[in-house]
């Protein structure tokens, strides 16, 4: 078990390092750095002093070598626009699209998984039928254009619920979180419910496929042999076998929430990286870039390695090993 | 009588897109108390589902048509599901062939035992947890209290399905169901649970169905033996006088398929052809296009008749 | 010897019709009346596409032909010159209508070009890593799980960040975000199917290796990935809307429907939602028709739930 952890932990490590070269190479090696990593108003005089000071005059893996010392220490450039370091920018922004993407996958767990139940154990019946057909408009519903539609009908026709912007935080362990006001959770409330649109189908495929094909096992057939009531048949000896793929499959689609959150930010002016990252690329502000791009494959590589911890963890068979004694 | 188990007239049909597929057609047989019953006959005869049927584990397409199947004086046929969930693991239990599924593998050994006390019993989990604890000693599992606390996936096959029959025998049933629990099984683990069984079914007074495709095996372990085909009982009657004095020519193919019964030599004796689709069943013997003694008068359906005493036949042209 | 055992009920009563693959898949698929009704769908909605040039009321991108006077008319209402704007018109006077019919046509090219491109490549791609194996194997399918675990949006927008914009650059992108999916399939097929005896025998006829791939290891990959490949151009689509909503994805003058559905957004708020909702229908519309096409293609395919 420590080994394969420690495997999993080596494999990440290598995914970052890897990324943190692409970077490099895109940023520093490719064109002019002076031109994507200084304001581009900067006179003459201050691109030469930048110059010295990122060490461009130095050879190619010194100035790689000092990239990762700077990034080691959290320093990854000064952001254009808000001129305060990049990465400090991601991380004040970093807690709203959490809250947003925790939101959301709560939503979809909670929905996703008593419907495809339903769906997988009456597959032919019209609910189950129609919780299908829901979920295939549930992935087909292009993300925007469901924030489109509920702004329509929540903001404009109703008037129930604020089309944009976050609502009231308190700090919850020094994060700043609005899911503890009325407020806040009327701003959320949207924005959660859209991101979660597309984790809710995929969990219900997956969720049915699972049931079908665990209801045709013979451990279903020996449970109700010996009289289990159907209600603990499904609850327990169904949910359990085909908790593992889902709690997998939710944990790696994480990090495509966390991405996607960058549409419903953008639609929501929600406050979180992801809008961030829009408006970086349209300012042409780079340092934001190369700082969002590495703290998400970092958060990519940590969800990654966690799920893989947690995969085996569920699973006896992985965490024990088969050693049947005879 | 001690009859614990009468089945009479049982007919499972599968109501499918291509058609009807008649599974279970007409089968009947009494089941004395503490006695062995080999249900015998080859893949698609019939068997298993007559053993599904009997504890009402049916699904759609399929369902039993008609017929009475009365257990301890009290028919089965009429009862609804809560009516047959009580029964199932509590007075019938049934044992499959696969113990590496059978086993739920992500729950512990205990979680699946003690559900299985708790679903029909009111007593509390230690006291369920005793039990299971007493079973597994008693299928001869050594240090049950640790066993409990594994997961299917640490135990071998052998041990997999003593566990099972522990499960099966743990609310002392009156009819025990066993579709072929050894043939996953090696060879020597085979007569281990074989007379496994045996001791605990004498033990408990369960009756016990034992579904198999090897003759040789009811030999040593049944009191009575019935031979399934296409979905009909062909012959039944006490195990030695079927072994010795087949009337049906299929049982007669039977037993001079089995390797052992050969003198080295001559060449292997086989019954030509295959089992006819269930499906294509028509009127007539359905074995008729494979045997060597058919004759015009097998276009007609056999009925069932009693050419001795405590045996039955479904043949128009037998062999004595 | 033991008694032959009887083989399963019904397949073996069926009686010898000399049924080709592909008659089987059309007739399971015309089991579902809804994978019918949408794959009817489709092909209207293609039909129409292609002839937009011809069938559209107003042609959106010649200038000369729209009246800012128009603009933001709602759907129903009529130009100065009498001619109906059936869904509206935009804040440059142009027809809803032939803009989505455009539109359409742009994301459906779009589309099924860059799944044809990513097909390709990755088809490629993984068989040659299933046949070759060794480190070609490794390199190729370590590439593609690491592509993999990045969201596809993710890897397009930084794609299309440094690339800029335009209908080849989306391209680019598309096919890059999708081969991994391609290669992986055909490779997982192509290694079950490369033990099997047929290739033993081709081998053993000393067939030239492209043939073997090609003619005989190739068609046996399909069926997993025609499920893929559906899925796929619908996500190529909507992956394509997202960018060019996000702004950076085909350029003004050639408007995709997300481009569209940008251009309507901030009229939304105030009412004239008609800009951007019917594009968003005509997108809609497409990306159900294709998953419920890829869905019953991909039950009927799933050998796992053959009972």
């Amino acid at each position: 078990m420590a080994a394969y952890a420690l495997r999993r932990l080596g494999q990440g490590v290598f995914v970052l390092a890897l990324m943190s070269l692409l970077v490099f190479v895109g940023v520093y090696a490719i064109g002019n750095p002076i031109e994507l990593l200084v304001n581009p108003e900067a006179d003459d005089a201050e691109r030469l002093r930048a110059a010295h000071a990122l060490g461009l005059d130095k050879p190619l893996l010194v100035q790689y070598g000092l990239f990762l010392l700077h990034a080691a220490k959290g320093d990854l450039g000064r952001s254009f626009v808000y001129n305060i370091p990049a990465i400090q920018l991601i991380l004040q922004r970093l807690p709203a699209t959490l809250e947003l993407a925790l939101a959301s996958t709560v939503i979809a767990i909670l929905i996703g998984i008593p419907l495809g139940l339903v769906a997988g154990l009456k597959p032919d019946s019209w609910i189950g039928r129609s919780i299908m057909a829901g979920s295939i408009m549930g992935f087909s519903l292009p993300t925007f254009w469901v924030g489109l539609v509920l702004i329509m009908v929540f903001s404009v026709h109703l008037g129930w619920l604020p089309p944009n912007g976050r609502g009231q935080t308190v700090s919850l362990l020094g994060v700043p979180v609005s899911f503890l006001t009325l407020d806040g959770l009327r701003h959320l409330a949207m924005p959660a419910v859209n991101l979660a649109l597309l984790q809710l189908s995929l969990l219900v495929r997956l969720t049915r496929a699972g049931t079908r094909e665990a209801i045709l096992q013979d451990y279903v057939k020996f449970a109700r042999a010996k009289g289990i009531p159907m209600r603990r048949v499904v609850g327990v000896h169904v949910l359990k076998n085909i908790l593992i793929p889902i709690v997998t499959v939710t944990g790696l689609e994480l990090g495509s929430v966390i991405a996607f959150a960058i549409v419903t930010e953008s639609i929501f002016a929600w406050p979180g990286t992801g809008k961030l990252l829009i408006d970086s690329i349209n300012q042409l502000d780079r340092p934001v870039i190369v700082a969002y791009l590495l703290v998400i494959v970092t958060i990519f590589v940590v969800i990654n390695f966690v799920v893989d911890l947690l995969y085996s963890l569920l699973d006896p068979r992985v965490r024990l090993g088969s050693a049947p004694a005879c | 009588m001690s009859a614990v188990l009468e089945v009479d007239g049982l007919r499972t049909h599968f109501f499918t897109r291509a058609g009807v597929v008649k599974a279970v057609d007409d089968v009947g047989f009494t089941l004395e108390r503490g006695k062995v019953l080999g249900l015998v006959g080859e893949s698609g005869s019939g068997k298993s589902m007559t053993g599904y049927s009997i504890m009402g584990l049916v699904d759609e397409p399929g369902r039993i048509v008609s017929g009475s199947i009365r257990l301890e004086g009290a028919e089965l046929t009429r009862l609804d599901a809560e009516g047959w969930r009580r029964l199932r693991g509590n007075r019938i239990a049934m044992i499959f062939q696969d113990p590496m599924m059978t086993l739920n593998p992500v729950l512990r050994i205990d979680t699946q035992m003690m559900e299985a006390v708790l679903a029909h019993q009111a007593v509390s989990r230690a006291a369920a947890r005793n039990r299971c604890r007493e079973a597994l000693a008693w299928v001869g599992i050594a240090s049950p209290e640790e066993r409990l606390r594994a997961y299917p996936h640490q135990f071998s096959g052998g041990m997999r399905q003593r566990i099972a029959i522990a499960i099966a025998l743990l609310n002392r049933p009156a009819v025990v169901i066993a579709d072929e629990p050894t043939t996953a099984l090696d060879v020597t683990i085979q007569g281990q649970i074989l007379a496994e069984m045996q001791r605990l079914c004498r033990e408990s007074g369960a009756a016990l169905i034992w579904i198999t495709h090897d003759l040789s095996v009811v030999a040593g372990l049944a009191d009575r033996v019935c031979v399934m085909y296409a979905g009909r009982i062909v012959e039944s009657g006490p195990v030695d006088d079927i072994l010795d004095a087949p009337l049906h020519p299929y049982t007669r193919g039977l037993l001079d398929s089995i390797p052992a019964r050969n003198v080295p030599g001559r060449p292997l004796a086989q019954i030509p052809g295959m089992a006819p689709a269930p499906i294509a069943l028509g009127e007539g013997c359905a074995f008729r296009d494979r045997c060597s003694r058919a004759a015009e008068a097998c276009a007609v359906s056999p009925p069932v008749s009693s050419p001795a005493a405590s045996r039955t036949l479904r043949c128009l042209r037998p062999l004595a | 010897m033991r008694v032959a055992t009887a083989r399963p009920a019904l397949a073996a009563q069926r009686p010898e019709r000399a049924q080709s693959p592909w008659r089987r898949l059309a007739a399971e698929f015309a089991a579902s009346r809804l994978a019918l009704a949408a794959l009817a769908v489709l092909a209207a909605l293609a039909i129409v596409a292609i002839a937009a040039p011809w069938i559209a009321p107003q042609n959106p991108y010649d200038l000369a032909q729209l009246d800012v006077l128009d603009s933001t008319l709602p759907p129903g209402a009529h130009s100065a010159a009498g001619k109906a704007y059936w869904l509206g018109t935009d804040d440059q006077g142009r027809d809803m209508l032939s803009a989505i019919l455009f539109g359409l046509r742009i994301s459906l090219t779009v589309g099924v070009a860059s799944t044809v491109a990513a097909l390709a490549l990755g088809i490629a791609l993984g068989l040659a890593a299933a046949y070759f194996g060794g480190w070609l194997d490794a390199a190729i399918m370590r590439v593609a799980d690491i592509q993999l675990s990045f969201p596809a949006i993710l890897i397009a927008l930084i794609l299309l960040a440094a690339l800029g914009q335009g209908v080849g650059k989306i391209i680019v992108a598309l096919v890059t975000v999708q081969w991994a999916y391609y290669a992986r399939t055909v490779r997982s097929a192509a290694l079950v199917e490369r033990q099997k005896e047929y290739i033993e025998a081709a081998r053993a006829l000393e067939l030239p290796q492209s043939r073997i791939v090609i003619g005989h290891l190739l068609p046996n990959c399909l069926p997993p990935l025609i499920v893929v490949a559906t899925v796929q151009v619908a996500h190529a689509i909507s992956l394509e809307a997202t960018l060019s909503f996000l702004g950076l994805g085909l350029p003004i003058t050639e408007p995709s429907l997300g481009l569209l559905i940008a251009n309507g957004f901030q009229y939304l708020l105030s009412g004239k939602y008609w800009i951007s909702f019917y594009p968003g229908l005509a997108l809609l519309a497409t990306i159900m028709a294709i998953n419920l096409v890829a869905d019953q293609l991909r039950d009927i395919l799933n050998p796992r739930l053959k009972r």
